[in-house]
């Protein structure tokens, strides 16, 4: 176990070093770094200067290992166009991002899996069939078309809930400023919440409804039926466990998504987020701010599969090898 | 005479298909008394498996009971409610499915799925549920039982994890044991152990055991009666002893000569020709008459029914009604 953790984990060391390669390279090849950072009157001397100043002479590796060992103690530069820490501003905008993802994906995880049981269950139902035709419409319709969607219908027409930003905010503790602490932003969060966990929804659903068909016809289930055992027993205790394993996988990568791709979300609702903050870099050619983002995205999906890998543990005993061999 | 621990009578098990309903099981009618065992033999398809689930009340639908009775010990129990039927099922009569490699619920230890039956049936503590558990897993013959009860199913090789669903069908004391293939899937070497160990439980309790096989061996070992089934139709039902001495239809007989036996020194066993029709190819009058070496007119317009022989034992065979005798 503890032999499959420190793998795991140097594996995702790797992978971040890959991805910090690409991060770096954005450095290279977007553009010229120092154009951006001086005006126009700067002259060839001043840009010299500056350019040895940054250290940009120097060789590739040492550039590159000077970038690593500076985003390993969460130094990412200046952004070129706030002129702040780059660090200060992912963290500042992060909370805002976090908490969108976190409750699309408890309204996504919990409405997915509770449909796509029910769904299962009551496979010739009108209403199994009316789910499963609505839940087409959720995986084709793009997401910003959703959002908009749902603007017109809730903020604009029936004017029941904001139709843009995140309400007001509360800090909590030293950096976190939080919506979900204050009406306002319990209400504005509904709608960016919806939009953004509408497809993840959708996919749970559909993922639970297929895994739980091809786990009822099991032998398993036959015999648990023909041992007497009630409904919710048989349906819950042993069919629903035996689904969550390719549920969990999905779920957890579906997470990394959901922050990633929070990036359409946040812009339809003029979220305060990571993903608003990357847009407006990328139209600045932010290079520090899009490297940081890069990292980040790809952090959180690392550490996302790692937690995956060990629910797995947790749920099926069968990948607890090392206590069937020693059994044996 | 004593009222018999199960009756079925005129059964009929259908399953409507786009192209028309196929009749699996017409018309079946036995007894079962208590503490006997009956063996059911016939080839596949013929309708065993699914006789054995019209008596536990679990025909996969759309397949359903269309006709007929079934009685224990005096109660009609196939047109019970769901729930009621729910708690005969594990309680009044166990199952034992044909592979134990997939009868358990991989997810599970096996105390779990013991303790979960026992406390279904039973009004007992965890504690005693537990303790029983350990009895029985002993008695079916798993050695250190108290130690191996928090194992999961895959720490056990085959012919262990048949006796655990043994102990699992038996854990309620129930009154009868519907034995669908139970050494099918079995190493030869481990089959004869699974059916002493069942034979011997069941005897010891007084539970009446229906063993479904197409291994006649077996039965002639095992079984007190037999009962063969051709085409969902029963073609003979007698004492063992006796339709193997001399089987009275042209099936059994045909059944019999396929058997290899050590003291015969013929050259090829006897084969019967042909196939078993398919459901919806059932030829007009007896099922078997296509196939049949002795069949005459009357064979292929009228259906023969079971005529009762007077010394326990019924044939479905014009070659045995008496107005046929009569006439030569």
């Amino acid at each position: 176990m503890l032999a499959f953790i420190i793998r795991r984990i140097v594996q995702s060391a790797l992978v971040m070093l890959v991805v910090a390669a690409v991060s770096f390279s954005l450095f290279r090849f977007v553009g010229d770094p120092i154009s951006s950072m001086v005006g126009q009157e700067a002259t060839m001397a001043d840009r010299a200067a500056l350019r040895e100043a940054l250290g940009l002479n120097d060789p590739f590796l040492v550039q590159f290992a000077r970038f690593i060992g500076n985003a390993v103690q969460g130094d990412f530069g200046i952004s070129y166009r706030l002129q702040q820490p780059v660090m200060e501003l992912i963290l500042s905008r992060l909370p805002a991002t976090l908490e969108l993802a976190l409750i699309s994906g408890i309204i996504a995880f919990v409405l997915g899996v509770s449909l796509g049981v029910y769904t299962a269950l009551n496979r010739r139902g009108w209403l199994s069939s009316g789910i499963m035709t609505v839940s087409l419409i959720g995986v084709s319709l793009p997401t910003f078309l959703i959002g908009v969607l749902l603007i017109w219908v809730f903020a604009v027409e029936l004017q029941w809930l904001p139709s843009f930003g995140r309400g007001e905010v509360v800090w909590l503790g030293d950096w976190w400023r939080t919506g979900l602490l204050t009406e306002s932003g319990r209400r504005s969060i509904i709608l960016p919440a919806i939009t953004l966990g509408l497809y993840q929804m959708t996919l749970i659903m559909r993922l639970v409804r297929a895994e739980m068909l091809e786990v009822l016809r099991t032998d398993y289930i036959k015999f648990a039926r023909a041992r007497g055992l009630s409904n919710r027993a048989v349906h819950f205790g042993h069919a629903l466990k035996n689904t969550l394993v390719p549920v969990i996988t999905i779920t957890g990568l579906q997470l990394g998504s959901i922050i990633a791709f929070a990036i359409i979300t946040e812009t339809v609702f003029q979220w305060p987020g990571v993903g608003a903050l990357f847009i407006r870099s990328v139209q600045f050619v932010d290079v520090p701010v899009m490297a940081a983002y890069l990292m980040l995205i790809a952090l959180i999906f690392v550490i996302i599969n790692l937690i995956v890998d060990l629910l797995y543990y947790v749920v099926d005993p069968r990948l607890r090898v090392d206590r069937a061999n020693a059994r044996h | 005479m004593a009222e018999p621990l199960l009756s079925v009578r005129d059964l009929i098990v259908e399953f409507p298909t786009r192209r028309g309903t196929l009749r699996a099981i017409d018309r079946v009618s036995f007894d079962l008394k208590e503490g006997e065992v009956l063996g059911m033999v016939g080839e596949s398809g013929a309708g065993k498996s699914i006789t054995g689930a019209a008596i536990i009340g679990l025909i996969e639908p759309p397949g359903r009971i269309a006709g007929g009775e079934i009685w224990l010990r005096g109660e009609r129990i196939d047109n019970l409610p769901m729930e009621k039927l729910r708690r005969i099922r594990g309680k009044r009569i166990g199952m034992v499915f044909q592979d134990p490699l997939t009868s358990l619920n991989p997810l599970y230890t096996v105390a779990d799925q013991l303790i979960e039956t026992i406390r279904t049936h039973l009004p007992i503590s965890e504690k005693e549920a537990r303790q029983r558990a350990v009895a029985l897993l002993d008695r079916v013959g798993i050695p250190a039982a108290a130690r191996r009860i928090d194992d999961y199913p895959h720490h056990f090789s085959g012919g262990m994890r048949q006796r655990v669903v043994i102990a699992l069908a038996l854990c309620a004391e129930p009154e009868l044991v519907i034995a669908d293939e139970p050494t099918t899937a079995l190493d030869v070497s481990v089959q004869a152990q699974i059916i002493d160990v069942l034979k011997e439980i069941c005897a010891e309790r007084g539970a009446a055991v229906m063993l479904i096989t197409h291994d006649m061996g077996v039965i002639a070992e095992t079984a007190d009666r037999v009962a063969v089934l051709y085409a969902g139709r029963l073609a003979e039902i007698g004492p063992v002893r006796d339709v193997i001495k001399q089987a009275e239809h042209p099936y059994t007989a045909g059944l019999m000569g396929s058997i290899p036996t050590l003291t015969q020194t013929s050259d090829r066993l006897v084969q019967i020709p042909g196939s078993m029709p398919r459901l919806n190819a059932i030829p007009q009058g007896c099922a078997f008459n296509p196939r049949c070496t002795r069949v005459f007119n009357r064979c292929r317009v009228e259906r023969p029914d079971p005529i009762d022989r007077g010394d326990g034992r019924q044939v479905a065979c014009w070659l045995h009604d008496p107005a046929e005798v009569r006439n030569g």
